[in-house]
């Protein structure tokens, strides 16, 4: 049960070996790793070329955060690790923005519990992306999509 | 109280964050806004009625009717988009 906040880049490998090393009733794991995207839709007509982008965050709020989202999924479902790694600051096309990995005895909860801390996380805990395109700086608007996909977990548990 | 302003906002409003005095008839989110955008155009523009933004008090997503009674820090930004 972690979570960082953090600049540099992690190894997943090394971050989910770390997670499972001492706990032999994990059955299986589930992961997520967002990377940062080289084309951007902008409005289903042009694409702008983004070639880096930054993260703000809020310090001292965004932990706290993504603590009670990994709460909230602990309540949820019976699982034996969890682990939420986010990077901040300036990322380029290719790099890893997030992972976020989930042990349990059994593949059921890992996969709804991953894609759950990965919906809650878009919408709930405080980071904003300033892309870097080829038309110039843009902060990154919600996405409609997002919104609903963290919804549908609303109405469940 | 502090008050700090995330991503676009901070550039409109022109200061990532701020310490104000406010008026005892400021008592919530929403009575704080009004008031902060009488102190600039950027504020103004920043905080206008219809801008998609959110609050935080003391760390913690509020609405904009919580009570700022106590609190040390308020914050203002644009919907996530982390992830």
């Amino acid at each position: 049960m972690s979570v960082r906040v953090q600049e540099e880049d992690f190894d997943v490998g090394a971050e989910l070996e770390r997670l499972t090393r001492d706990n032999k009733r994990i059955g299986g794991l589930a992961v997520f790793v967002g990377l940062v995207r080289e084309m951007h839709v902008r409005d289903g007509l042009h694409r702008d070329r983004i070639d880096a982008l930054t993260l703000e965050h809020y310090p001292g709020m965004t932990e706290k955060a993504l603590e009670e989202i990994e709460d909230e999924a602990q309540r949820r479902w019976p699982l034996e690790a969890t682990l939420i790694v986010h990077r901040h600051g300036r990322l380029a096309a290719g790099d890893r923005i997030v992972l976020v990995a989930v042990g349990s005895a059994h593949r059921e909860a890992t996969f709804e519990a991953c894609e759950f801390l990965v919906d809650w996380l878009k919408t709930k805990a405080p980071f904003w992306k300033l892309e870097d395109t080829s038309a110039g700086e843009q902060w990154v608007g919600a996405h409609e999509g997002d919104t609903q996909a963290a919804a549908r977990w609303e109405k469940k548990g | 109280m502090k008050v700090k302003y995330f991503a676009w906002m901070k550039r409109t409003v022109g200061v990532a964050e701020e310490q104000v005095d406010v008026p005892a008839d400021v008592r919530t989110v929403a009575d704080l806004v009004m008031w902060l955008r009488a102190r600039s155009a950027g504020h103004a523009e920043a905080l206008a009625e219809g801008a998609a933004f959110g609050a935080a008090v003391d760390h913690r997503t509020a609405p904009f009717d919580t009570p700022l009674a106590g609190a040390q820090e308020v914050a203002f930004f644009p919907p996530f988009t982390g992830g």
